[in-house]
């Protein structure tokens, strides 16, 4: 060993790091992928990803996973916009993102009071006349309350960008005699389309892989690639079927990236 | 972007912080309900509390996750602090580096925990306390790097230089320049590592064993058999913790002019 590598002994907990929990967990993944339930080396699994049942299952997982993030963006962009414009946004803002930090465990089990038969739910539907609804366990709880998880992830890029916008454009914009739809339009949402673009990521990547809510608030009704993964892996041990799913999480996942960009969360 | 705000603006804000806060708060009013169930509203009592403070195995979970958490997030701090120096001094390959340890910041928790899973049965760890404290320093090392590295690259080389030319050692540079000037982001990172650790449930349900349950595990099971109004009171005294966590890290960002909210799942 020279020198120059003692004098730099201190990075070799980092670089063990990288090589044991994130290059070698990938590549075992990559591996197992290729054994079937009985230990023994097959394509097998790659077959079977391609049979209606997994093909139907990812589809449904990328729908669930594109209206939790349309319906995400349709409420935290006009959050971020008119956070922007209130007189002390930060503290605004910190009222946003106080409840992500409550464990989503706790939140999760709150709905399940909210929605439950005699919830808070039911009870502001009956007093509005429309009467109680079946509503934990249905696709609506569960796209709320994924939603509800994800939302301040939305808000936060969208906010920064935003925020960062140099509010000359947006006059000159003005001053050239563009109405306030158009300047909107042509001006303000290309501006921030980075941070919507960042939200999206953060949203889509989770939510394609959500499983624990899934059992919770939607009671096994709605199947994604997580639940999928955590089934295979937890309850049938069938690991070989479970890293094929999980390895095509991973290609979707870096697809995604690459089409919006790396950006740290929050940003 | 300076402008008066809109009544419907304000309305819309209002109903938005409204349903964030809604479940919280139904938690915490029926944390003090005497009738069993979160349905409806019987009387103000402090019973949960005490049945809580009674629970020892609940109470003995608590204290594992709150080790758990303080020791993650001081392993991690200490390795990801030299990472993002490391980093720092690299010539080449930085950018892949970088990208490797943003890995774990991207990846799904049920991937992360499924191969993880995978690596300590290869590797013949016992699922348990051990399994979950290396998975939770592993998943939160990526977000000290994330937090110390701008910190490192906005610091000025002229100041490591001036410190060279005026004696200093490569000992005395790293304890009285670097370390200092990234303080407040080595604090930042703890902060985030020790929340995310705390909130942790996917990775650790993977690599827990069947002795070992940390919070989220233990309450996801609970929340499975059903509604106990003692999960009530424990969620109101996490609340009021997490709230005093947001105002630490709220300080420190301030002083450190690390920008508000960070990097969370």
């Amino acid at each position: 060993m020279n020198n120059k590598f003692i004098r730099n002994l201190y990075m070799v907990p980092y670089a063990v790091w990288v090589l044991i929990f994130v290059v070698a967990p990938i590549l075992l993944l990559l591996y197992y992928s290729f054994f079937d339930i009985h230990g023994e080396f097959s394509l097998i699994n790659y077959q079977r990803f391609f049979t209606p049942v997994y093909l139907k299952l990812t589809i449904s997982s990328f729908w669930y996973a594109f209206i939790i993030t349309a319906i995400s963006l349709l409420v935290s962009y006009p959050t971020a916009y008119f956070l922007s414009k209130t007189k002390h946004k930060q503290l605004w803002l910190l009222l946003i993102i106080v409840p992500s930090w409550v464990n989503l465990l706790l939140k999760a089990y709150a709905f399940i009071g909210i929605f439950g038969a005699y919830g808070a739910a039911n009870y502001i539907l009956e007093w509005i006349g429309i009467g109680s609804r079946q509503l934990l366990f249905t696709d609506f709880s569960f796209v709320f309350v994924a939603v509800y998880n994800f939302i301040p992830f939305m808000i936060l890029p969208i906010f920064n960008a935003i925020n960062g916008l140099n509010p000359a454009l947006i006059d000159a914009s003005h001053d050239l005699g563009a109405s306030r739809r158009t300047t909107f339009r042509r001006v303000i949402f290309p501006l921030t389309l980075e941070g919507v673009k960042i939200g999206c990521q953060v949203v889509f990547i989770p939510a394609l892989s959500l499983f624990m809510l899934t059992r919770l608030i939607a009671g096994n009704r709605v199947i994604t690639l997580g639940t999928a993964i955590e089934q295979h892996f937890l309850v049938t041990q069938d690991w070989g079927m479970g890293s094929t799913i999980a390895v095509f999480l991973i290609l979707i996942m870096f697809i995604i990236i690459r089409i919006t960009g790396f950006r740290k969360r929050g940003a | 972007m300076q402008a008066k705000t809109s009544p419907a603006a304000k309305i819309f804000l209002t109903i938005v912080i409204f349903v964030l806060y809604a479940p919280i708060i139904y938690l915490v009013i029926y944390s003090f309900n005497s009738g069993g169930s979160m349905s409806s509203f019987e009387g103000f009592t402090l019973d949960w509390y005490k049945e809580l403070l009674g629970d020892t195995r609940l109470l003995i979970i608590v204290l594992n996750t709150l080790v758990i958490a303080l020791l993650s997030a001081l392993f991690a701090t200490i390795i990801g602090t030299f990472g993002a120096i490391w980093i720092y001094h690299l010539k080449r390959s930085k950018s892949t580096i970088i990208g490797l340890n943003n890995v774990l910041m991207v990846s799904p928790d049920v991937i992360i925990g499924a191969s993880f899973l995978i690596l300590f049965t290869i590797a013949g760890i016992r699922l348990g306390f051990y399994s979950v404290l290396l998975s939770h320093i592993a998943f939160c090392i990526p977000i000290v790097v994330l937090m110390v590295l701008p910190k490192l690259i906005e610091m000025n080389p002229t100041l490591i230089d001036a410190a060279r030319d005026l004696g200093a050692t490569r000992i005395g540079v790293f304890t009285k320049v670097i370390i200092p000037y990234i303080t407040p982001g080595i604090f930042a990172g703890f902060f985030m590592a020790l929340t995310y650790s705390l909130d942790d449930f996917a990775v650790t349900f993977f690599v827990t064993g069947n002795g070992f349950s940390t919070l989220s595990v233990e309450i996801y099971s609970m929340a499975r058999q059903g509604i106990s109004l003692h999960i009530n009171a424990l969620s109101t005294i996490l609340f009021f913790f997490t709230l005093i966590l947001v105002g630490i890290y709220y300080l420190i960002s301030q002083r450190g002019g690390i920008k508000l909210g960070g990097l969370r799942r």
